[in-house]
């Protein structure tokens, strides 16, 4: 088979000493961006990719180091999910569900074992779909259209119902403030919406901005305000005690969260956070009375680790082969090819067939790394919760603003940052959660984008929008997402409340 | 000369010899002291930060810069907040660059920049560019710039475009600029659909989704080459040069269409003209350059450059004519 000597060659490549430093290299820091709440993966590869260029790397090594460093924070960012609950990254949103929960039982470690054991699954089963698929997927992505992307963002928002628990109006007010914030900017036709002649608000609302406000800033704000009352008490950390039965069990998860993660990842514009919510809604539902989710169900821990792990290597595949990115990293990524003068495209993967297979098996090898670095150092991840918050928070706080910063430059985005961080402690107060909100700001301008080419190319002819076969399977799909919750729902609730009855407070 | 960054007191001793034997008149006048910046207005890794980087490093080369030229990105209103940036904070520091292409003269022409002009700063020169064509799926039934503008003529929603600008910005108007010049009326009728970028839009135009695609040649090599995507016209001068040579031009098709988008800079206001001069002449000397030349092959730019006063003209003219073509379609008041 072709495909196969191709990939010998690319370890050929990725095996290369400096090459295996890099990715080494890339790994490591990766890891650590992720973990840092604010700095996502797609501001973590940007920011090194001056250091890529500044080092004088080769393309492949330079690619290499930096899907290393890709794949290496969609890891790290687990971390500060279950310790702080602040997601290192976006993707990681749906871990702190049950991971935060897990470490307040006094299961940090295991949180930490399982997560990395289901990000290993999930990576490994998306970059041997990768290997499998993209040359032939060019062609899949083709297939969607305007009509078809439309009713792709309208599942996403059709089956939010299933993550946030209890009450629906209140999941529906939160999506609502996220496609409202999303309208801010100037529009598809030219149009300045909501920007009040201020120049910074007429590219929209950046949405790592308000993913960093609304998750770190209320956080510390929270923690002022707990002080105020009296203090909490410090977290016990226990030792880690994991079973090869306990990685077992959550095989079966990791290995669904890894498949749908990687569907997601592959669908341009949907990308990882799209995946790890997929996965534990899915997850949820699957096991529904068997599972105790959002109160520390370890299956609730890997699904979107899975989710999120393979649907970053899932959107490797329309950015390798299309050109179009999955996700911002991606998108990143994208760039930084482009800036090393290989043109992403079908034939990209014969022509530079050295450098596309060279990075899928440093993709391999630093999955393995990856795992290898994880599972040891989480004794060293645990110790960062016996930081005592007043110690940690602050420095959280200080790494978001830094990292803000860091990217633009202008201190109008602090700015907004913390207004983020008041609107999420109000939010939280109002026990509305956060999630829709981020899912609405990301999604919504995709959304409307697509609604409104549909609209063009059919010259105003609504009946385009189910249209193909595929576009009326994904408004079947959006459909019974919408009503599932509502007939099956109550039935599941009250299952679920059986089990467990601890009086934990709900998180977001 | 080649001269390793380390030996930095020989490099400082040896610059103004440098200077002088590149530049004959005004070289003793000003010369660059310490860091130079170069703001990119975006986030690192689009065209804005190449233009700086790439830039810099050639001037680190051919020792045009005592130290490293560093880069600052700044994004926001596509290049909006830097430009307000250099107009209201920097004015008359001479040791700062910012880089602009086509994208910032069409938002300064639309008034996107609120309150602010083009005059408000210093237009120092170009250093290539990328063209722009039209393009349409192997399998189209159009076969050429003409028949394309015809059906248009016909019925302007008859072929719909995909591109990687907005609504107005210069994927949509190297369209309305191409149907101008074909005599296509109604020209606001015209439909033309806005992706994140170039590639997105390709993929729907190869995907059969929409009819036709507007964007810069550079975008559309990949699927070019593999006989996805066929090219009905480069809005060039004349021919590209070497594998693209058989891409038609749109004016030896009869249809007087350019669309250049070209990479350069601009400096702030108020700085000394001395200063002005260095820096154009220093574009000069960067575009000759083989370190810069080989810059632009690698990258797919194209020839394209303007001395001093030239480029400020081309500027103004540019915007003038995008101002008068959004006004004409009712993009702008």
């Amino acid at each position: 088979m072709e495909t196969l000597g191709y990939l010998m060659d690319g370890f050929g490549v990725a095996l290369a000493p400096h090459n295996l430093m890099f990715a080494l290299l890339g790994a490591f820091l990766g890891t650590l961006i992720g973990a840092l709440p604010g700095l996502g993966p797609a501001n973590g590869v940007a920011i090194l990719i001056p250091l890529a260029f500044s080092l004088g790397l080769a393309p492949e090594t330079a690619l290499i180091m930096l899907t290393s460093v890709y794949a290496g924070a969609m890891y790290g960012g687990r971390i500060s999910s279950i310790l702080l609950n602040i997601p290192g990254d976006e993707p990681a949103m749906m871990t702190c569900l049950d991971g935060y929960p897990m470490a307040q039982k006094g299961k940090a470690s295991e949180a930490l074992a399982i997560s990395a054991v289901a990000s290993f699954v999930g990576s490994l089963i998306a970059t041997i779909g990768l290997i499998l698929l993209a040359p032939l997927l060019a062609n899949f992505a083709l297939t969607f259209g305007p009509a078809e992307y439309f009713a792709l963002f309208l599942l996403a928002f059709a089956t939010l119902g299933g993550i946030t628990g209890k009450n629906p109006i209140k999941t529906v007010v939160a999506a609502c403030i996220g496609l409202m914030i999303a309208t801010v900017g100037i529009d598809n036709t030219g149009v300045p919406r909501y920007t009040f002649g201020v120049l910074e608000l007429f590219e929209g609302v950046d949405f790592i901005i308000a993913i960093v406000g609304l998750f770190a800033i209320s956080e510390l704000l929270f923690f002022i305000e707990e002080r105020a009352g009296g203090g909490k008490e410090k977290m016990k950390v226990n030792k880690l005690s994991l079973s090869w039965k306990d990685i077992r069990e959550i095989l079966p998860t990791s290995f669904r969260g890894g498949v749908l993660g990687f569907v997601a990842g592959v669908l341009p514009g949907a990308g990882a956070s799209l995946g790890s919510f997929i996965s534990y809604t899915l997850e949820k539902r699957v096991l529904g009375k068997k599972g105790y989710f959002g109160q520390g169900d370890p299956r609730g821990v890997a699904a979107p680790e899975a989710g999120n792990n393979a649907a970053s290597s899932g959107a490797l595949v329309p950015m390798l082969t299309l050109g179009v990115p999955g996700s911002g990293t991606t998108a990143v990524l994208l760039a930084l090819l482009i800036s090393l003068n290989i043109t992403p495209g079908p034939l990209m993967f014969t022509q530079n067939a050295d450098i596309v297979w060279g990075v899928i098996a440093a993709l391999l090898i630093g999955n393995f790394l990856l795992l290898v670095l994880n599972i040891p150092l989480v004794g060293i991840f645990v110790k960062l919760l016996s930081v005592p918050p007043m110690y940690l928070l602050p420095i959280v706080t200080m790494v978001a603003f830094v990292g803000i910063y860091s990217i633009s430059n202008t201190i109008f985005d602090l700015y907004f940052m913390v207004a983020f961080g008041v609107g999420g402690y109000v939010l939280r107060k109002l026990e509305i959660p956060l999630v829709p909100v981020i899912l609405g700001l990301l999604l919504g301008p995709e959304m409307e984008k697509n609604l409104r080419h549909a609209m063009d190319i059919s010259d105003g002819d609504w009946m385009i929008l189910w249209d193909s076969g595929l576009a009326i399977g994904l408004w079947v799909f959006a459909g019974l997402g919408l009503i599932l919750p509502y007939v099956v729902g109550p039935i599941l609730r009250r299952r679920m409340r059986t089990p467990i009855e601890k009086g934990m407070p709900e998180s977001d | 000369m080649t001269l390793k960054p380390s030996l930095k007191y020989v490099t400082l001793l040896a610059l103004p010899l440098a200077a002088v034997t590149t530049f004959s008149s005004t070289a003793s006048a000003f010369e660059p002291k310490g860091k130079v910046e170069c703001i990119a207005p975006s986030d690192p890794g689009g065209g804005w930060d190449f233009t700086c980087r790439s830039v810099g490093n050639v001037m680190q080369e051919l020792d045009l810069v005592p130290a490293n030229v560093q880069t600052i990105n700044m994004a926001g209103a596509g290049g909006g907040v830097a430009f307000a940036h250099t107009v209201s904070k920097r004015a008359g520091d001479d040791h700062l660059l910012v880089a602009a292409s086509t994208a910032t003269t069409t938002r300064l022409a639309q008034g996107q920049f609120p309150g602010l002009s083009a005059d408000m700063v210093n237009w120092i020169g170009a250093l290539g560019a990328d063209y722009g064509i039209i393009a349409v799926a192997a399998d189209s039934e159009i076969d050429d710039l003409n028949e394309l503008m015809d059906s248009l003529k016909e019925d302007p929603r008859s072929v719909k475009f995909a591109g990687g600008s907005a609504k107005g910005g210069w994927d949509h108007l190297k369209v309305l600029i191409a149907a101008q010049a074909a005599d296509v009326e109604n020209l606001p009728r015209i439909a033309y659909l806005s992706y994140n970028n170039g590639g997105e839009a390709l993929t729907q135009v190869i995907g059969g989704h929409v009819d036709a695609f507007t964007g810069d040649i550079t975008e559309a090599q990949g699927f070019m080459e593999s006989g996805d995507l066929r090219v009905l016209a480069v809005l060039s001068e004349e021919r590209l040069p070497g594998d693209l040579s058989d891409i038609p031009t749109a004016r030896e098709q009869g249809i007087d269409a350019l669309g250049p988008n070209w990479r350069g800079f601009y400096m702030p206001a108020d700085i000394s003209e001395d200063a002005e001069a260095y820096w154009t002449d220093a574009m000069d000397t960067i575009y000759q350059s083989e370190e810069w030349q080989s810059v632009m092959t690698q990258n797919g730019l194209m020839p394209f450059h303007m001395t001093a006063g030239e480029f400020e003209e081309f500027v103004l003219n540019q915007i003038k004519d995008i101002e008068q073509l959004s006004k004409d379609i009712g993009l702008i008041q």
